[in-house]
């Protein structure tokens, strides 16, 4: 199956000013096309030519892997954000969260902490566990937390072209716009 | 004493148009002085302080991650500066032929090395290096691992070195990596390599 490039939910400058129209260009135009045309090249003829994205990040292993896990990554990534975004989470999430870290300040200190500390690379992941208890994981490179059976409620890109046009070495100011655009309802209806 | 930033041999846009001014300065006074800072503040009060970097990577599956990511980060920026330059010159002499027996020729040694570069996914570092029979290999390296650590899986003495994080490129060339690839080697300074080939 030939995959194709998803529909950003919003125009490529409706996250300014935290995130501005041309690193979405260049983010979501060019790198998330790139995965895209990558894991197209390398499916045919392998094991994976019939399987699904949520496959292909579960049991891919090298270049089929890094490019599907890049492809679901982002469109998981891009549709986490909105315009209109930001704020507390409502409802059953923000329930969760307060259960599993206290208050939703000490999820977004654990949380901000692990997408600053990342070294290299990588994704920081809010997941839900088997159990039903949320949990904050650092991803390297194009890893997914689907691999260890976990369900994935949000994530943020902390390679450095995510943020490098924006923000150049200041990893942290990223993440503090990063926090003015999550779509909680989005988040919400993983669960 | 501490470790310090190293004075670049050249101006910041002494690189143009292959590596960019603005490039050159961030990498230089933001990244790595980061790295020096978090090195010292990681070995500062400890058996580790005033040790070597060479002697701290060496035996770096001892120290802590900290050591590995910032003692990295210190020695290959450190290694990156001196490996570029302004002048071009290009290899010759005992350093060319031992090129040659490894790779076939110049541009085949080219042709490895930027697919070293090309294919390090994520963030890391592509090297040509002297093993410790005497040969030249190519290796590349993930985060700010290299070649002197005893945890790397090929090791040796890096004669020349590029760094594929994206910071060392997204400004000028964004995703275009092999467009960098390519630049560098209107920057590398073959004397410095060659000297390094010589001592190592």
């Amino acid at each position: 199956m030939k995959f194709e490039l998803p529909q950003l939910p919003y125009a490529a400058d409706a996250l300014e000013p935290y995130i501005s129209k041309k690193t979405i260009e260049y983010h979501y135009g060019k790198h998330h096309q790139t995965y895209i045309n990558k894991l197209n090249d390398l499916l045919p003829g392998s094991d994976f030519e019939k399987c699904d994205l949520d496959t292909i990040v579960k049991k891919g292993h090298n270049g089929i892997f890094n490019n599907g896990a890049q492809v679901w990554n982002h469109t998981f990534y891009f549709s986490s954000l909105s315009p209109n975004g930001g704020g507390k989470p409502k409802g059953k999430i923000a329930q969760l969260i307060e259960d599993n870290f206290g208050t939703f300040e000490k999820f977004q200190e654990i949380f901000t902490k692990a997408a600053t500390t990342l070294f290299g690379s990588g994704w920081v992941w809010l997941v839900q566990k088997d159990d039903g208890s949320l949990e904050v994981l650092k991803a390297s490179n194009a890893d997914n937390p689907l691999r260890n059976g976990h369900k994935p409620l949000l994530t943020i890109d902390v390679w450095e072209h995510a943020y490098y046009l924006d923000y150049q070495n200041r990893r942290p100011d990223y993440i503090d716009g990063f926090w003015k655009l999550i779509n909680w309802d989005v988040v919400e209806s993983r669960l | 004493m501490a470790f310090q930033l190293p004075e670049l041999n050249y101006k910041y846009d002494a690189l143009e148009p292959y590596i960019d001014a603005q490039t050159m300065e961030i990498h230089h006074t933001k990244h790595h002085s980061t790295y020096t800072d978090k090195l010292n503040g990681a070995v500062k009060g400890t058996a580790d302080e005033g040790k070597s970097i060479e002697d701290l990577l060496k035996d770096v599956s001892n120290k802590s991650i900290a050591i590995r990511n910032n003692g990295g980060g210190f020695y290959n920026h450190n290694f990156f500066w001196e490996i570029l330059g302004p002048s071009k010159g290009m290899p010759s002499g005992e350093f060319l032929k031992a090129i040659e027996t490894a790779f076939g020729s110049f541009d085949a040694f080219k042709v490895e090395f930027a697919n070293a570069a090309t294919t390090r996914f994520g963030s890391g570092w592509a090297w040509l290096i002297k093993q410790s029979d005497g040969s030249l290999t190519v290796t590349s390296t993930p985060n700010q691992d290299n070649p002197i650590m005893d945890i790397s899986v090929v090791t040796g003495v890096p004669l020349l070195a590029l760094d594929v994080w994206e910071h060392a490129y997204y400004l000028k060339y964004q995703n275009r990596r092999p467009e960098y690839i390519d630049a560098f080697w209107n920057v590398v300074n073959w004397t410095k390599v060659e000297d390094n080939f010589k001592r190592g």
